[in-house]
């Protein structure tokens, strides 16, 4: 009889094809080479991205995820190959992105005795994961990913890590793929009591100054149409997390703007003046909150989440609502008076006159000769399509695109949130285009960011994903430096970058370049490169000292938001 | 400050302690005591870890330990929330055994489990502050050496995990 036993390494890749993984985003060395070769049998079913550095390969497999909603894969041999997965497990958690990263080990007996590149990668990952596993049987390796893939995409999403030894790679095994649908110790999605949806009706239909926060855990839930109807019927005014754009059109009529640092000013000055605050899908980070305890002490906090443990952690509320917003906001929906806020809204609408004049129409239409990043973001806005995707990294260039940038559709936003990982962008500006080639990838980055992980441009050169890559050059770690400049006395402490010529670099990878440094050739670069069909790199010079404001000084209150 | 006792049933998953004590660690709250053993239900694993902390900070601990995927449940209970004791070894040379000493044993209702050549073990069951009393005592006595268990803790309050597990 013919053995129907087929070696692990190909169990693997038989399981991620079961899970209908398209893109594994990875980069070889010997503890993962059975899988790796594995693989090359498999090309016609999933495609294989090498990137050039481990990082790259997890930052890409979240741009992917985020964009397309399923889970991110990304692959790395054992040792460095998983230490390099670090960053970006970390980031996954942070940012409840949905990852499975498989990494090689060294074979089972030689465990613990460091070997060659072997690395307690279990050990290390072990805070930072949704969950982990170390498989030494290729038996137990479908279960594992079955198990991986289940958790990774429930509840609340986040990075799984499987380990997997060379000889189980290398073990005979029967294939029979049984995907995960439950999990004894854990209940993903808790239910929805009615109970918790009466109470917050009450709460609701008694406010008179009654306003939203909105964060990711719409996008996540995919509750964007729930959200917008129960907008819709109660017309209270809604402002969002730095995650949490794109889940609603900005031409919302009451979507009143963001939330944050540095955020809007209104959004932010009349969080203190509310006197109920719904929250959903948000975790009150104190990116937003700023001072805890002159935070909406005012108000009676309605809290619509998934995750038990983000309830009364930072914010203590009155009414809490656990379980998936996709599910509770229909039910709160229905329970909810007619409403509208028009004067209430006004007060959001003059707020925002205020900064237009005194912010937005500085960085927008600047009068200065230098130019301001607001202004490319202004153009980007002109010429990209309503599903366009902004990806940005980490820094003064990510803030005032999230500001600029009309954030029409769901899926559109992608960044570093919670963590701030300078490097993310480049490569999950390229995993965001994988996951969609018919939409539009921009990738904003700033000259400090670009250089931690520019080798991703080889990534681009080889996928020939159609990525624009728009570099915000100002010469300086800039958002360092504004803090410099306003908290440390404009001691410039080792802020100031001597840059190479990236457009050389860029070009050198292949890439179509342009360099702006005039404002009357904004413009037009901007057109070329949103209508150019391949990758391309813009890089824009600007001002090199300007700051982004308004912003809430760490440790104040939302209401001493700054305009200057 | 008080002192709790966090009553965690998990899965027997390889490193789930470690990833519970993870969770402590992070928040810098000090694990005064802790024990693992089996459960009544097959394959539940229980782990009762003593704290002092405030009531805020258990009650995070308690739900960031519950997002570990291989816990099924936890709970936190102040001292009068439990019936809790905890074992307490005390090795005395054999030269110091005399009525005085066995008449302590049985003040304490300790017992003794070992003779041997050149020391005797007493064990004893309790609560801290009783066996640190026997403790000081038996300072008297020359004591060789000392152990004592984590806490092995049940709650007071009627129906746990059962009908956790069963709904
Ligand atoms: C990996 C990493 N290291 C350090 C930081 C701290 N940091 C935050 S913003 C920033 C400066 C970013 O400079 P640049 O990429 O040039 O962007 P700009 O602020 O000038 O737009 C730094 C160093 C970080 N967020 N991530």
């Amino acid at each position: 009889m013919k053995d129907s036993r087929i070696r692990g390494a190909e169990i693997v890749i038989k399981s991620l094809v079961s899970e209908n993984c398209d893109y594994i985003f990875g980069y070889p060395g010997g503890a993962i080479m059975p899988v790796y070769d594995a693989l090359y049998d498999y090309a016609d079913q999933i495609k294989h991205v090498l990137t050039r550095h481990e990082q790259g390969a997890i930052h890409a497999a979240q741009g992917y995820a985020r964009v397309s909603g399923k889970v991110g894969v990304c692959m790395a041999t054992s040792g460095p190959g998983a230490t390099n997965l670090i960053t970006g497990i970390a980031d996954a958690q942070i940012d409840s992105t949905p990852l499975v990263c498989i990494t090689g080990q060294v074979a089972s007996p030689l465990l613990g005795t460091d070997a060659f590149q072997e690395t307690d990668v279990v050990g290390f990952s072990m805070p930072g994961t949704k969950w982990n596993i170390q498989v030494r049987k290729a038996a137990d390796i479908a279960p594992a990913i079955a198990k991986g893939f289940h958790i990774a995409r429930s509840g609340r999403p986040g990075p799984v890590l499987i380990d997997i030894t060379k000889d189980a790679q290398n073990e005979l095994s029967e294939f029979n793929y049984v995907p995960c649908l439950g999990i004894r110790s854990y209940r993903p999605y808790p239910i929805v009591k009615d109970s918790e949806i009466t109470a917050a009706a009450e709460v609701i239909n008694a406010a008179k100054k009654p306003y939203v926060l909105f964060g990711q855990g719409v996008v996540i839930g995919n509750a964007e149409e729930e959200f917008k109807a129960f907008l819709d019927k109660t017309g209270i005014p809604a402002a969002c997390t730095l995650l949490g754009s794109g889940a609603l059109s900005e031409d919302h009529p009451q979507y009143v703007g963001k939330l944050g640092m540095h955020g809007n000013y209104a959004p932010n000055l009349l969080t203190n003046q509310c006197d109920v605050l719904i929250a959903v899908g948000m975790r009150f980070d104190d990116r937003v909150t700023g001072d805890l305890k002159r935070y909406a002490k005012q108000a009676k906090v309605v809290h619509l989440e998934l995750d038990n443990a983000e309830i009364d952690k930072n914010v203590k509320c009155a009414v809490s609502v656990l379980g998936n917003c996709k599910e509770s906001l229909p039910m709160l929906t229905e329970k909810v008076n007619e409403g509208t806020h028009d004067e209430w809204l006004a007060a959001f609408r003059k707020l925002e006159e205020k900064e237009k004049s005194a912010v937005v129409s500085l960085d927008l239409l600047p009068t200065k000769i230098g130019l301001t990043m607001g202004e490319v973001i202004r153009y980007i806005n002109d010429y990209k399509k309503d599903d366009a995707v902004l990806v940005t990294d980490v820094g003064q260039h990510q803030m005032i695109a999230w500001r600029y940038f009309k954030y029409k559709t769901t899926r559109t936003q992608v960044t570093s949130g919670g963590l701030g990982t300078m490097g993310f962008s480049l490569p999950a500006a390229l995993g965001a285009q994988l996951a969609d080639l018919s939409r539009q990838v921009v990738c904003v980055v700033g000259d400090g960011g670009i250089q931690m992980t520019i080798q991703e441009l080889g990534t681009i050169m080889q996928t020939k994903a159609p990525v624009k890559v728009v570099l915000l050059n100002n010469d300086f770690l800039g958002m360092v430096r504004q803090w410099q400049q306003l908290f440390f006395d404009k001691r410039y402490s080792f802020t100031e970058l001597d840059n190479p010529d990236f457009i050389k670099i860029a070009e050198a990878y292949n890439m179509k370049a342009t360099k702006v440094t005039e404002r009357e050739n904004l413009s037009d670069a901007v057109a070329e490169m949103m209508i150019h069909e391949g990758p391309y790199f813009l890089e824009v010079v600007v001002e090199k000292e300007d700051n982004v404001f308004p912003m809430i000084p760490t440790g104040c209150s939302v209401e001493e938001v700054r305009l200057s | 400050m008080n002192r709790y006792t966090v009553s965690l049933f998990t899965e027997n998953f390889i490193g789930i302690l470690n990833r519970v004590t993870l969770i402590f660690t992070r928040r810098g709250v000090n694990i005064d005591a802790l024990t693992a053993s089996e459960s009544k239900e097959d394959g539940v694993h229980r782990i009762t870890i003593e704290v002092t902390t405030t009531e805020d900070q258990v009650l995070q601990i308690v739900k960031q330990t519950e997002k570990i995927i291989d816990v099924i449940k936890s709970f936190y209970y102040k001292d009068d929330e439990v019936v809790y004791q905890e074992i307490a070894l005390y090795k005395i040379p054999i030269s110091s055994l005399d009525p005085g000493l066995e008449k302590v044993i049985r003040q304490y209702n300790a017992r003794i489990i070992s003779a041997e050549k050149e020391f005797v073990v007493i064990e004893m069951t309790g609560h801290k502050e009783d066996t640190k009393a026997l403790l000081e005592i038996l300072q008297d006595f020359n004591i060789l050496e000392f152990a004592r268990s984590g806490r092995v803790a049940v709650a007071k309050p009627m129906g746990t995990i059962e009908q956790y597990l069963n709904n």
